[in-house]
């Protein structure tokens, strides 16, 4: 460890990259390798899901090294155009009258480009009360001015809720790579990667103790997987990756643990919520095929991190107290 | 690349940008054949989208329908039809003489493909209009053309009656099996067939 940390910053994170990016071509070769056997359809289908995330996996470790080569301008704007194909899908899954027009216009065009600036000039006190104060304020006055009072809150909490996970949770992805920490600065990269690392383990962790374990899920109309003791193999999942990966943070060893404790929990439990959402918009599958919508399930694949990273984001804030 | 070319796929982008404009053919593949697209009409976006959804090869040879004297009032609009989409343009007003349809058979014998809205109209009820008998007489007239449904959906939420910015919202097109005239058909056991076809499409996902 004493040598890495001799390393300067810049090798640092080209060194995390290196070794991002070789674990990933290990993992598709094997994968490839084996896809070269014959099996049967169940297997298929479990390799075809693998690869499709594989597929996903790569995508996203190509977009944060794009994000991190190129500075604080293009990587709040990757993560901008994320956020707006993310908006896009949620308000194609709800239902929106007329009346939002003018409301969908403000978040679309409006709000989502100004918490993004926010963000690319730091002024992260502003980028974290723009929205849950201001916004939430404005979207209901303009809607009003709509002239539609049918199911009025409901549509109102429709749009404030997508604007919340779409727009305020993503936008703190670009903050932690700007965020500068007192003897961190330039890390930021290694904070994006710990959050990511920490969710997938839970999510992984989750999905392969609720096949083993079989247990009564908590809500069986929303999904049929969840169960508290599968969520709990999440928990801790993601808390020892997160202890595991304190030498990539500026945490101490346990406060490591407690930080992969709360984003893990957070980013599982978003995943569940996007399962209620699908459901209540008729969505029967969602990642990797077209669905109702010709939806391409990003925002399925998004939704774990837009919640674990604010969470994340102030836990860090506060603990440094910054 | 010429202005026109470049202006078309700048549209095409932006049209993909706010709506995704996913082509979903269940019933034939994009192919470069002689084609009549026949689809539900909600918007004045629907042309633009389901050109968009085509593969960029077919664009150049699918044609859409416009009105002389609105399309052509002023410079810019002749342009944006004439140029980028090569508009087959109709004369709204009749005249005993001339056949309304002769501009779509000419388009047709010079071996292009068309989009038409049979409904003549864009109609705000949720299912489409009865058809205009304009697609029977041309698919007696060219029994060789394959005529594809489509069904457009979501397009109305972009972009309602009254405003100028469209909301992005995802709207896909889908593509069905082609419609064939068979022998002896009626008129209207046609025209309800073909707008089934389109309507079955609904149903699809």
């Amino acid at each position: 460890m004493g040598s890495l940390r001799s390393l300067s910053v810049t090798q640092q994170v080209g060194l995390l990259f290196v070794t991002l990016f070789g674990v990933l071509a290990l993992v598709t070769l094997v994968a490839f390798s084996g896809s070269l056997r014959e099996s049967d359809a169940t297997e298929q289908a479990l390799v075809d899901r693998f690869r499709r995330d594989l597929r996903a996996v790569w995508a996203g470790a190509l977009l944060f090294w794009i994000a991190w080569a190129s500075g604080a301008f293009v990587s709040t704007l990757v993560f901008g155009v994320l956020s707006f194909l993310a908006l896009r899908e949620f308000v194609t899954l709800t239902h929106t009258r007329r009346g939002d027009h003018r409301s969908l216009l403000l978040a679309f065009f409006i709000v989502l480009p100004a918490q993004y600036v926010l963000v690319a000039t730091r002024l992260f006190n502003a980028f974290t009360v723009f929205i849950p104060v201001y916004v939430f304020l404005a979207i209901p006055v303009i809607s009003a001015f709509g002239n539609d009072p049918k199911r009025f809150l409901e549509r109102t909490a429709k749009i404030q809720w997508g604007i919340m996970v779409c727009v305020y949770g993503m936008s703190h992805a670009p903050a932690l790579l700007l965020l500068d920490l007192p003897a961190y600065a330039g890390h930021g990269a290694f904070l994006v990667l710990y959050l990511v690392m920490v969710v997938a383990a839970a999510q992984i962790a989750q999905e392969v103790a609720s096949r083993k374990l079989r247990r009564r899920p908590v809500a069986r109309a929303i999904s049929r997987s969840f169960s508290w003791r599968a969520w709990s193999a999440g928990l801790l999942a993601a808390a020892l990756v997160g202890a595991l990966l304190y030498w990539t943070t500026p945490f101490k060893p346990w406060a490591a643990l407690a930080m992969g404790f709360v984003a893990g929990g957070a980013g599982t439990l978003g995943e569940f919520v996007m399962e209620a959402l699908k459901r209540d918009a008729g969505v029967r599958s969602w990642s990797g095929r077209p669905s109702v919508t010709g939806a391409v399930g990003l925002l399925d694949r998004a939704a774990p991190l837009c919640f674990a990273a604010p969470v994340f984001f102030h836990s860090v804030r506060w603990y440094f107290g910054v | 690349m010429k202005a026109p070319e470049v202006a078309g796929l700048l549209l095409a982008f932006v049209a993909r940008l706010i709506t995704g404009a996913q082509g979903h053919w269940y019933g034939c593949p994009p192919k470069a054949e002689q084609r009549i697209y026949f689809a539900n009409h909600q918007s004045h976006f629907d042309w633009v989208l389901l050109w968009a959804a085509l593969p960029r090869d077919l664009r150049g040879a699918t044609r859409p329908i416009a009105a002389r004297d609105y399309w052509t009032s002023s410079p810019l609009k002749h342009w944006i039809t004439r140029e980028i989409f090569n508009a087959v343009y109709v004369s709204r007003q009749r005249s005993d003489d001339e056949d309304p349809l002769e501009p779509l058979m000419e388009a047709l014998r010079h071996g292009d493909s068309l989009v038409i809205f049979p409904e003549g109209t864009r109609g705000h009820a949720a299912d489409p209009a009865a058809f205009k008998s304009g697609l029977y007489a041309l698919a007696q007239a060219f029994p060789d053309v394959q005529l594809i449904p489509a069904w457009i959906d979501n397009v109305q939420r972009v972009m309602p009656k009254g405003e100028v910015v469209p909301v992005p919202i995802l709207c896909t097109i889908t593509f069905g099996a082609p419609v064939a005239l068979r022998p002896n058909e009626e008129r209207r056991a046609f025209l309800d067939r073909a707008r089934a076809a389109v309507m079955a499409l609904r149903a699809i996902h």
